[in-house]
């Protein structure tokens, strides 16, 4: 076998931009093929959009591929990851990184079963041995009461899924250079055993989740749809959005698109107020990166207040209530 | 519709944080003291699903977990939820296996119980969180895979399978047979009812080795595993909670602004 080298990067597509995934999987994957001198590969196989190619080389890829095709919700699995076959035989990367989203957490584990590779999802830091270049994986497990280090050793391609916010995204520097490169697969509609008959979008009512400064987030102890009313209402005057726990979301009150956690959205707001939350950490592993905390919970002993910089004992019904007259008088001022 | 279910024995994900212990050592997490084991919740829901393609189609359940003869407690009320039948795959060489080998002897066990059509396994579990055995499964039996499915319905020869994105859903058409992975979407499992568990009580679980599955065991165990796990620990935590005090809920709350907004919060 050839000699791996390099890192692949796949794409979380999202037509026509270099989404934020994307940019700090390329700070991870810089940092990596840095340290190894060699490097970063970027595939970009949704349609993109004039010069993202160069955006891309600007923000840290040496060398991009452009498929310019459907993006993954509306294409079957199987084709990106012939896309991904069809640029690592070009490659033959030591280290493949996807984000742990929609996209990346299908397909990893279907090109380690392919490509003979090791595999390590959901990880929120990777570093080299500086010896034997084994590539370190922090991971949360036991819904994140534990931290595991998985080692991979270098003689076989690793491939990894971040979670999301785990680096920062890239930052352009102009001077930067690399090429692009298109490519191309022998594949249509028929080629696949799988077929996509829909694919839905759910409108999320106010601000969206993964780009919201401030969210206000309900667990259980909202206790029905009617308490989110109030929180939506807080939301709105704060200009942030809605999250909730698991718990809303199997009695129905809420819908899942709206979920933060390591089941949902992996998110980090300026802002976060937890309202009626328990704080398990299968929820904290989608806000522990918010800049504050606020916690509302009636259980003084709620595990929440472990978490929280700031916190108040009480139930929601009288707090909420206050918090908005108090927040509507002061963003008048 | 016969359908396989593949299904893992953990310690109860629910326990409060406050109870979670571990061997930083041995690298190992201690199990909770009185607090039984139970089937992974994801694996859960996977039989579940399951079930309401049995209510509505007829045919056979078949669960199948790898670990020691123990689990055939958390075997059993998958039995009293309503599946079938159920094999336990135990054999010393199995010990240590990481998820591609887990695959393999899933797939060769799946193999044995021959006549199905779509395997189930719960989305990761809710130990390890690895997520990936389900996956690998597909691809080693090159079946069709959806993952992260919320329903499926069967639709002629095909099935449709809903997949749950961050944004929204998916429906994907696949021919059977196929491999889907559960997503907690599927909302509770059912309990066992009295008559479910009378009926597992009398049921036995058959254990396969890997010589009844005919597995190379060459491709297993923590020799085979393609990553090692070098340290374990309990994350720090790296706030510290002020707790507002107030005469009146209305009290800390007023304070509770003054606070952000002095922070610069709001």
């Amino acid at each position: 076998m050839a000699d791996l080298t390099g890192v692949l990067i796949c794409d979380e597509l999202l037509d026509g931009r270099i989404s934020t995934l994307t940019k700090e999987l390329l700070t991870i994957g810089r940092a990596l093929a840095d340290e190894l001198n060699q490097h970063v590969h970027l595939l970009i196989a949704g349609q993109a959009a004039e010069g993202q190619g160069e955006e891309a080389i600007v923000l840290g890829a040496d060398r991009v591929y452009l498929a310019n095709e459907k993006p993954f919700t509306k294409s079957v699995p199987e084709q990106y990851l012939d896309y991904v076959l069809e640029v690592d035989m070009r490659v033959n990367a030591s280290i493949i990184l996807f984000s742990h989203a929609d996209m990346g957490r299908d397909l990893a584990p279907r090109l380690a079963a392919k490509a003979g590779a090791s595999i390590c999802l959901d990880c929120v830091g990777l570093s080299l041995d500086p010896k034997t270049h084994d590539l370190l994986q922090t991971k949360p497990v036991y819904g994140g009461n534990a931290l595991a280090v998985w080692a991979s050793p270098a003689d076989k391609p690793r491939i990894v899924t971040m979670r999301p916010r785990s680096s920062a995204p890239a930052e352009p520097d102009p001077t930067r250079e690399g090429k692009i490169i298109p490519i191309k697969i022998d594949a249509d509609d028929f080629t696949y055993k799988t077929e996509l008959l829909e694919f839905i979008e759910e409108e999320i009512k106010g601000v969206k989740l993964d780009e919201a400064k401030v969210i206000v987030a309900g667990g259980g102890g909202i206790g029905g749809r009617e308490g989110f009313l109030m929180l939506e209402e807080f939301a709105q005057i704060l200009g942030g959005g809605v999250g909730i726990t698991r718990v809303p979301r199997d009695e129905g009150w809420m819908p899942s698109s709206q979920e933060i956690g390591q089941t949902g959205h992996v998110v980090s707001p300026d802002l976060y107020i937890a309202v009626g939350i328990s704080g398990a950490p299968q929820h904290m592993a989608g806000c522990s990166g918010a800049k504050n905390i606020v916690a509302v919970n009636k259980d003084p002993q709620a595990h929440i207040f472990q978490e929280a910089d700031l916190g108040v004992v009480g139930d929601y019904r009288e707090v909420i209530p206050i918090l908005i007259a108090q927040c509507r008088t002061r963003l008048k001022a | 519709m016969n359908i396989i279910v593949c299904v893992k024995e953990i310690p109860d994900p629910e326990i409060p944080p406050s109870k979670f212990r571990l061997d930083e050592q041995a690298k190992h997490v201690i199990p909770p003291e009185g607090i039984p084991p139970v089937m992974s919740p994801y694996d859960e829901q996977a039989v579940e699903l399951a079930l309401r393609l049995k209510d509505d189609q007829g045919g056979k359940i078949t669960l199948l977990t790898v670990g020691p003869n123990s689990v055939s407690r958390m075997v059993k009320h998958g039995l009293a939820m309503g599946a079938d039948e159920g094999f336990i795959l135990s054999d010393q060489a199995f010990e240590g296996s990481d998820s591609f080998a887990l695959a393999y002897i899933l797939s060769k066990a799946i193999q044995k119980v021959g006549d199905f059509d779509l395997v189930l396994c719960g989305r990761e579990a809710a130990d390890w969180g690895e997520g990936v055995v389900g996956l690998v499964l597909a691809e080693i039996l090159s079946l069709p895979l959806v993952t992260l499915a919320e329903s499926i319905e069967a639709s002629g020869d095909k099935l449709h399978v809903k997949r749950v994105t961050l944004s929204g859903y998916q429906v994907f058409a696949v021919p059977s047979p196929a491999v889907v992975t559960v997503s907690n979407e599927v909302g509770r499992p059912r309990l066992p009812s009295g008559w479910g568990i009378i009926s597992a009580s009398q049921k036995s679980i058959p254990v396969w080795s890997a010589e009844d599955i005919e597995v190379d065991v060459s491709r297993l165990g923590a020799g085979a595993a393609r990553k090692k796990l070098i340290k374990l620990s309990v994350p720090e935590r790296k706030r510290t909670c002020e707790i507002i005090q107030g005469e009146t809920a209305s009290e800390a709350a007023a304070k509770l602004v003054e606070k952000m907004t002095k922070a610069g919060m709001i």
